[in-house]
């Protein structure tokens, strides 16, 4: 079998590619090397949907991002992903740097960003965000940018897509690509592929994929930022809160999350290892600071978790989008920010390419753009959650008491259309673990329910795929192996 | 929708839950117990090592022995309970929600509440260690769980961050699992738990305890393959150029409990500093009808302790139902207790005036080790009502004192008392 | 070390750490050239006692758990209903490992009689039923 189209790479932006192709009457296959999808750049992200106005003018993610910030409002609809315009403050708090704000401003409202205003009044800006330091002179207020949970967002992109054809297949790493005849061959450990056409998403690795066709015109470098994550409820937080941006970067913020969190970060350090997601002292202290200059009472004492992600950083600083010389390889590199805000956009530009290419694309008759929302045990009323109990008993099974997740939950997103195979995927999914007790009660619950629904023993039971076991034994096996070892 | 009714209700089965029932129904009180588990007894089950029972039964039991007397006990009583079912809301009219699988919703009527959910593991975002998230990293209660009740073992080898005791009973029991434990670890000068497990758990199987140090890093990026150790100044800071590398592959952290508050602030009680709930001298929270006992609580560090106190809150709640419900509650009138030097807290919060004749059971922790201390309280005017000398406070001993204010000549009209643990004056004449 | 035996008459041959009370007196055992033990550092009685048995026959209680079949749970908690020599722990812990045994059980039922001929008997510490 030939595919029309094979994305490496299932991270928001393959994820977001498979789904806004998968309304096409075309043959799509996604690979993914992790045990999960959304297990790279896209986990370790803020989740902040960006008005637009920060890039510089002559970069395309400029564009993009303005646009697929746009793009947002209809896909969070059909998707039922969650989605907030809570909008942001980029924050002054020095009276030299207003002017910074006021250009951004200019320029934004020239390109078509809706809303921006510069704000001076300090009893205005106090009253839209108390928390927000004393000594703010002014903010910049772009009432379009929002808050969404990426990897939601990502499973939710995904199973629309599965749920429309496209195939999905994990623990998939590329190792060789043929390009011959006009069809790729495309290589993983187990499997070998064909397809027509192929989309390279492979986030901090897209630079090594684009090599494997020969197209060595650019590296990817990681560059890290770490948070911290902070317990529900113990600072409301009513708008997304930057730093007046340098040269060098957006800054550090403080941002609410669609769980009533909080989190503080991205610092960012260019790093060489791109699987060195480790958080550092120093990072953590750094983060804590530059939060403090935003909201002076930060919960530091209610930190329940903290974490880094790693941005895939090109050399060529703007986004990487190209239809490529190789006819039907085409790269989306150097995904970073504002990558998520921008991924609704860079699909369009892929189906643009694809039409480029002579690939027909025709709209299937059976394409269906919505998926439903999951349902949530929280989202019931009492009489509903009588009924669905009743219906089903795993609704009145609470696994996670933080944040009072029933087994139902669990199995749902263990046989979603990509469903969960892992404790982190379940925990991305519907959220056991993530709240502040993180994982503390509900862990052997969740290995156990994957270990019947996935009829695999608990020792199989892994924390995100391959050599992240949990358990190593059963108790009394250790002593039962040294009795037969002869020690005695 | 299913429904019950009962004079009392009592969230949790644990040592404390289990002792309130029995109470409220040897005092002829109609009570229900909901336990969230598939069977009763709360984490003690999971504690399997003895020392349990000394001050309750005037015998050394393990935990599942101490808490199966108290399991026959509810059996023996016919007191009903219900199980898998976890209370998920609780309104102002003391009417509880709750589910499970078999009955769905329930609605449950009471006069009067006990709560006794127990506490829960600080986990390692709580305290902000730096590294990798790799698996092989458990709460010491976790991993006790999943030796001793799921029948799993979590590594092979083990650094234990925290000596307190459920982190030095897990490093004997994985030991005697064939586990090998590489290190004790405790941030501060002095061992948490006590001297007997320090001896027991950890001199009898010459694993190190490392005092002063703490880990500063998680190495591994899919299966913890070691830790970074440090040593820590009085601030707790890291001290540059103390790091040591120790491999294992399983870290263990047993770095505090804290009082599991979601219910009681979802029934809208006022929280105290420790964690748990304001309570008067009858361990009644802010809500009228609403009690408390146990580890939600006050993390207590015996469990003779929590069934101590858990008794007591079930004859309040009795005492409530048969005086107080339905009547109009003229506004209680109550004396504040203030923790003063070296107290981290001090149980009771605040007093009623019109139990000043009674003896009153205080409970607190002190921030630091010391010995030969006064524990003192004193009036808002500094006049002292009460002192006792003690030879030796320690953070992890619970200190408790009865005191009866009136018999100490209480002025009636203070509005706070404040507790202090200082060093005797003779003592400090003496370093002098 | 002939020196050393000169320079002192007694020798410290084990450091015994008291846990009969918080207290935590250390209690040196010491031996003379004759080869007879005397104790030092105690300040109670309880504290000798505790000491001697510690240097001659330091025992522990053993609490562990053993395999079940067809119970609610895999595992039984059991103890030693006496104590057992410290050095012998490791051995019984092995037998122990060896045996599956059958729910229902009550807590104090005997599951292994004088084990290892040490005097002692493996004991239930709970009730566990059977599941069908």
């Amino acid at each position: 079998m030939i595919y029309d189209v094979i994305i490496i790479g299932g991270g928001v932006i393959g994820c977001c590619i498979a789904r806004t192709l998968s309304k096409y009457d075309l043959k799509i296959c996604l690979l993914e090397k992790e045990a999960e999808l959304a297990s790279g750049t896209t986990k370790g992200n803020s989740g902040v949907v960006h008005a637009g106005y920060a890039a510089p003018r002559e970069y395309i993610k400029r564009n993009l991002c303005i646009r697929g910030n746009k793009l947002y409002t209809q896909a969070a609809e059909e998707l039922n992903f969650p989605f907030q315009r809570i909008g942001s403050f980029v924050v002054a708090l020095e009276d030299s740097q207003i002017k910074v704000l006021e250009e951004q401003r200019r320029q934004g409202i020239q390109d078509g960003i809706p809303g921006l205003e510069v704000i001076l009044d300090k009893e205005k800006i106090k009253y839209m965000e108390p928390n927000i330091n004393d000594e703010v002179v002014g903010v910049l207020h772009a009432p379009t940018a929002g808050i969404v949970s990426p990897y939601e967002m990502t499973f939710a992109l995904a199973d629309n897509a599965a749920t429309n054809g496209v195939k999905f297949l994990l623990n998939q790493k590329v190792r060789r690509i043929k390009h011959q005849d006009y069809t790729f061959t495309i290589k993983t450990k187990t499997q070998e592929f064909k397809s027509r056409n192929v989309i390279n998403a492979a986030g901090l690795y897209a630079a090594r994929i684009s090599k494997l066709v020969g197209l060595d015109y650019f590296e990817i470098m990681p560059r890290r930022g770490e948070y911290i994550l902070f317990d529900r409820n113990a600072l409301h937080l009513n708008k997304i809160l930057f730093p007046t941006p340098t040269k060098v970067s957006k800054g550090i913020l403080v941002c609410p999350t669609l769980h009533e969190n909080t989190f503080v970060g991205p610092n960012a350090q260019n790093i060489t290892d791109k699987k060195d997601i480790s958080t550092t002292e120093a990072g953590l202290k750094e983060i804590l600071e530059a939060g403090r200059k935003l909201v002076p009472n930060l919960p530091v004492r209610s930190s329940i978790r903290n974490f880094a992600g790693l941005r895939a950083v090109p050399d060529t600083y703007d986004f990487i989008i190209d239809n490529t010389d190789i006819y039907g390889f085409i790269n989306i590199a150097g995904i970073l920010s504002p990558g998520l805000t921008s991924c609704f956009a860079i699909a369009e530009k892929v189906v643009e390419f694809l039409e480029l290419l002579g690939v027909e694309l025709k709209i299937k008759e059976d394409y269906n753009p919505r998926r439903l929302k999951p349902e949530r045990f929280k989202d019931f009323s009492k009489e509903e959650l009588d009924q669905k109990i009743k219906e089903d008993p795993s609704w009145g099974r609470i696994i996670c008491r933080c944040e009072t997740i029933p087994e139902k939950e669990i199995i749902n997103a263990i046989h979603a259309p990509v469903g969960a195979t892992t404790v982190d995927g379940i925990k991305f999914r519907c959220r056991p673990g993530m709240g502040r007790c993180q994982g503390g009660f509900c862990r052997p619950r969740v290995i156990e329910i994957l270990s019947r629904e996935l009829n695999i023993p608990y020792e199989e039971v892994t924390k995100r795929g391959e050599d992240t076991n949990f358990l190593i034994a059963k108790t009394k096996d250790l002593t039962l192996k040294e009795i037969e070892g002869g020690t005695e | 929708m299913k429904q019950y009714n009962a004079d009392v209700i009592v969230i949790g089965s644990g040592a404390a839950g289990l002792a309130a029932a029995i109470e409220v129904k040897k005092a002829n009180l109609s009570v229900l117990v909901i336990e969230r588990d598939k069977e009763l007894g709360g984490i003690t089950l999971q504690c399997i090592h003895n020392g349990f029972g000394l001050k309750e039964f005037e015998e050394e039991l393990t935990g599942p022995e101490y808490i199966q007397r108290f399991i026959n006990q509810i059996k023996e009583l016919e007191i009903p309970y219900i199980l898998n079912t976890m209370v998920i809301e609780i309104s102002n009219d003391k009417k509880l929600y709750a589910v499970n699988n078999e009955d769905g919703l329930i609605e449950i009527k009471a006069k009067a509440i006990i709560l006794a959910m127990g506490c829960r593991e600080r986990t390692r975002g709580a305290i902000n260690i730096p590294g990798f998230r790799p698996a092989g990293i458990y709460t010491a209660g976790q991993a006790q769980r999943f030796v001793n009740i799921e029948g799993y073992l979590p590594g092979n080898t083990f650094v234990i961050l925290g000596s307190g005791d459920i982190g030095m009973i897990m490093a004997r029991r994985l030991t005697w699992e064939g586990c090998k434990v590489k290190a004790v670890v405790e941030i501060l000068p002095y061992v948490s738990g006590l001297l007997r497990n320090q001896v027991q758990c950890l001199e009898d199987y010459d694993i190190p305890l490392i005092t002063s140090y703490t880990v500063t890093k998680i190495h591994g990026r899919d299966r913890v393959k070691g830790v970074t150790i440090s040593k820590v100044d009085r601030n707790f800071d890291r001290i540059i150029g103390s790091d040591k590398f120790i491999e294992c592959d399983t870290l263990l952290l047993s770095v505090g409990l804290i009082p599991e508050n979601e219910l009681t602030l979802n029934a809208g009680a006022e929280l105290s500093k420790n964690g748990g709930p304001v309570v008067d001298n009858n361990l009644e929270t802010t809500i009228a009808g609403i009690f408390t006992c146990g580890n939600v609580l006050q993390v207590h560090d015996l469990v003779d302790l929590v069934s101590a106190e858990a008794k007591r809150a079930g004859q309040n709640a009795v005492e409530y139902v048969k005086n107080r419900y339905d009547k109009k509650s003229s506004k209680k009138e109550i004396i504040k207790c203030l923790s003063g030097e070296n107290v981290n807290y001090v149980k009771p919060d605040r007093i009623n005036k019109r139990d000043l004749s009674k003896d009153i059971i205080f409970t607190l922790r002190v921030n630091y080790p010391d010995r030969r201390v006064l524990i003192q309280l004193k009036d808002n005017n500094n006049n002292l009502i009460y002192k006792r000398k003690k030879i030796y406070v320690i953070p992890s001993e619970m200190v408790e004192l009865i005191v009866n204010l009136e018999k100490n000549g209480i002025d009636p009209k203070c509005k706070s008392i404040n507790i202090e643990v200082i060093p005797r004056p003779e003592v400090l004449i003496e370093e002098e | 070390m002939i020196l050393n035996l000169s320079e002192s008459s007694q020798s410290i041959v084990k450091v015994i750490r008291c846990i009969v009370c918080p207290t935590g007196c250390e209690i040196q055992a010491k031996k003379n050239p004759k080869g007879q033990i005397s104790f030092e550092g105690y300040t109670c009685e309880r504290g000798l006692e505790y000491a001697e048995q510690e240097f001659y026959e330091p025992k522990r209680i053993l609490t562990t758990t053993m395999r079940v079949e067809n119970g609610l749970l895999p595992l039984i908690p059991v103890r030693s209903d006496k104590p057992i020599l410290k050095d012998k722990l490791k051995d019984v812990l092995k037998e122990i490992a060896k045996i599956k045994i059958k729910a229902p059980i009550q807590m104090g039922d005997v599951l292994i009689e004088n084990i290892l001929e040490l005097g002692a008997n493996v004991i239930a510490s709970r009730n566990l039923i059977k599941i069908s």
